[in-house]
């Protein structure tokens, strides 16, 4: 369990975290979702102590992290790949961590085998490949059996098979119950995996909850119903919950009810639809729509270059 | 009760209340930061870098070459000429003095391999998964320091036992050979040993505290190097008062065999040295409790 209150962290005057609430639930899989720049690095850093909050606080299973005993058996990170020294060994380096712990070498060969890495655990990490460092930086994360597992970015630079491995890896962890959180920029590839969403621009919340609720709110796009009779089906359609506009005199979007039940009522009043289409707007058009306003690196339009030249 | 039953579906320990028990699972696995096991993993992450091997390795190269090259080119006729009369001054040689021409050399090198310890840290990416594991942090600086300590004064003492030894034939016949068993000549080498040794824990804490290991390893060869040159700008009377409490200064009283007049006594030069140490070593501990890593 973390638990983030009122979590801010400033560099000079610039507000990188702003008053950030939220928690990563055990037996879930937690995304924390926001562009480039949003704060979503700083504020895992501030979780494992490596950053302090200019204000606020985040719990690790109840107390700040540098409290805990055993602080790799609390929560293992993946943070940037790149935390490693490159002239040393995969091997040698899980190693040096796990003396801090007491962690048996028999945990350290299991972790290496878990991420695929047997075959190189001798190499200097410097010679690493991008997905390799990822893998790496995953056993390290595992290698104290943690309850909280976090992980920066942990599909990047991987293959096909690599994401695949470590989605269902995610997801099993998260059933044996401990918390998941991981952050990303894509929304589509998050939804795969994560139960539950934290969503962040400049520093800022802008939406916590369920990938279910986010995705039947992106699919709020509403249906699109034809009918030579849209005036009689208007009223018909009508309740509490019901939205109801109308582009042309033969044309409703709805949103309030769903397609079966917008079928159901059109038959049983003997109403002929010439079309029942969900508006469907995908997850990562919705994700964008959220943080439109709030990316930090906005590109310019595509044509505009043109236009100048 | 239902809170009980919720808790059961979690990790045991795994328990939300701010006010708990030890949580019962850490004890359970056993796994637990100690100071002994921060050390271990210091230990064995210095010797994991082959960078480590090399440097420690051309430390003790360059003292015992160095040491022997200047046993046998002395000639008695070159400092004849010039020099006051042996046994006077600082600035003469002795067997000793000669066998521990590589010091200066050699703390540069101990000096750098304490930085890199500390700083390639920093430069690498490597500190934030190690301040993860031990987010209390001192413990990491400490283990450091009382990591490459022993391992330096070991290997330079016998380094310079061994630019004694080869140097010994060279002189022989000359006025001041000794052997070492004489007076004070253990004493000098072992005394080289502490120096270089407190020069990589120096480097430790300055890689520590400056976390660059370019501008650290700029403010070791500053510190020992060039801060007394650059003293000697200072007036008269302040420049006599301070010149033998510079770091390097204070440290060359460590391992010569015969005081100058102005140089303090050896054990004066190692109490100024280790405070200079001990103040960088401060600053590096507040610089790594207060900020950001």
């Amino acid at each position: 369990m973390i638990e983030a209150r009122e979590l801010t962290k400033r560099y000079g005057d610039k507000t990188v975290v702003d008053n950030l609430s939220f928690t990563v639930k055990p037996g879930e899989v937690t995304g924390f979702l926001g562009p480039n720049g949003a704060g979503k690095s700083t504020t895992m850093r501030m979780i494992v102590g490596l950053d302090s909050p200019t204000k606020g606080s985040v719990t690790v299973a109840g107390r700040s992290y540098a409290k805990h005993a055993a602080p790799l058996h609390e929560i293992g990170t993946l943070l940037e790949a790149k935390s490693v020294h490159p002239g040393r060994s995969a091997f040698n380096h899980l190693m040096a961590l796990a003396h801090t712990h007491g962690i048996p070498r028999r945990r350290v060969d299991e972790v290496i085998e878990l991420a695929g890495l047997t075959s190189v655990a001798g190499k200097r990490v410097g010679a690493f490949s991008l997905g390799m460092g990822q893998r790496l930086g995953i056993a390290t994360a595992l290698l104290g059996d943690p309850a909280i597992v976090m992980l920066d970015e942990p599909v990047n630079g991987l293959d096909p098979e690599g994401v695949l491995w470590v989605r269902n890896l995610l997801r099993s962890l998260a059933d044996e119950g401990r918390a998941v959180m991981l952050s990303s920029h894509l929304m589509s590839e998050t939804a795969l995996i994560a139960d539950h969403l934290v969503i962040i621009g400049r520093g800022r919340l802008l939406a916590d909850t369920t990938v279910d609720d986010f995705t039947q709110e992106a699919g709020g796009g509403g249906i699109r119903v034809a009918t030579a009779e849209a005036m009689k089906l208007r009223s018909l359609l009508a309740g509490p919950d019901v939205t109801i506009t109308s582009s042309s005199n033969e044309e409703l979007l709805v949103s309030g009810r769903d397609a079966r039940e917008i079928g159901a009522i059109a038959a049983r009043n003997g109403i002929a639809l010439h079309e029942l289409t969900p508006q469907s707007v995908s997850l990562e058009a919705a994700f964008m729509d959220l943080t439109r306003d709030v990316v930090e690196y906005q590109s310019a339009p595509a044509d505009t270059e043109r236009k100048a030249a | 009760m239902p809170t009980t039953a919720l808790r059961r579906t979690q990790r045991p320990g795994k328990d939300d209340n701010l006010s708990t028990a030890p949580d019962p699972h850490t004890s359970a696995t056993r796994y637990k930061v100690t100071g002994i096991r921060v050390l271990r993993s210091e230990w064995a992450k210095f010797w994991s870098l082959r960078s480590s091997w090399i440097t420690l390795g051309v430390a003790v190269f360059l003292l015992v070459l160095f040491g022997a090259i200047a046993s046998f080119t002395y000639s008695a006729d070159a400092t004849a000429g010039g020099g006051p009369a042996p046994g006077g001054g600082s600035g003469d040689s002795d067997a000793v003095s000669l066998a521990l021409t590589g010091v200066t050399f050699a703390s540069l090198a101990v000096g750098v391999l304490g930085v890199l310890l500390a700083a390639g840290e920093y430069g690498t990416g490597m500190i934030r998964s190690t301040l993860a594991a031990v987010p209390r942090r001192l413990p990491v600086l400490w283990s450091k320091a009382a990591v490459i300590g022993p391992i330096v004064l070991v290997l330079t003492v016998i380094g310079a036992l061994a630019a004694f030894q080869l140097g010994t034939p060279g002189l022989d016949g000359e006025k001041i050979a000794l052997s070492l068993g004489d007076d004070g000549v253990l004493r000098s080498l072992a005394g080289a040993g502490v120096y270089l040794s407190l020069v990589a824990v120096f480097g430790v804490a300055l890689g520590m505290l400056i976390r660059s290991s370019a501008g650290a390893i700029a403010v070791l060869v500053g510190t020992l190097l060039i801060l007394p040159g650059l003293a000697s700008l200072l007036p008269d009377s302040l420049y006599d008062t301070m010149n033998p409490y510079f770091p390097s200064n204070a440290g060359s009283a460590v391992y010569a065999l015969n005081q100058s007049s102005d140089a303090l006594s050896p054990g004066a030069g190692i109490a100024v040295f280790a405070g200079w140490v001990a103040l960088t070593l401060a600053g590096a501990a507040y610089r790594l409790r207060k900020s950001d890593a």
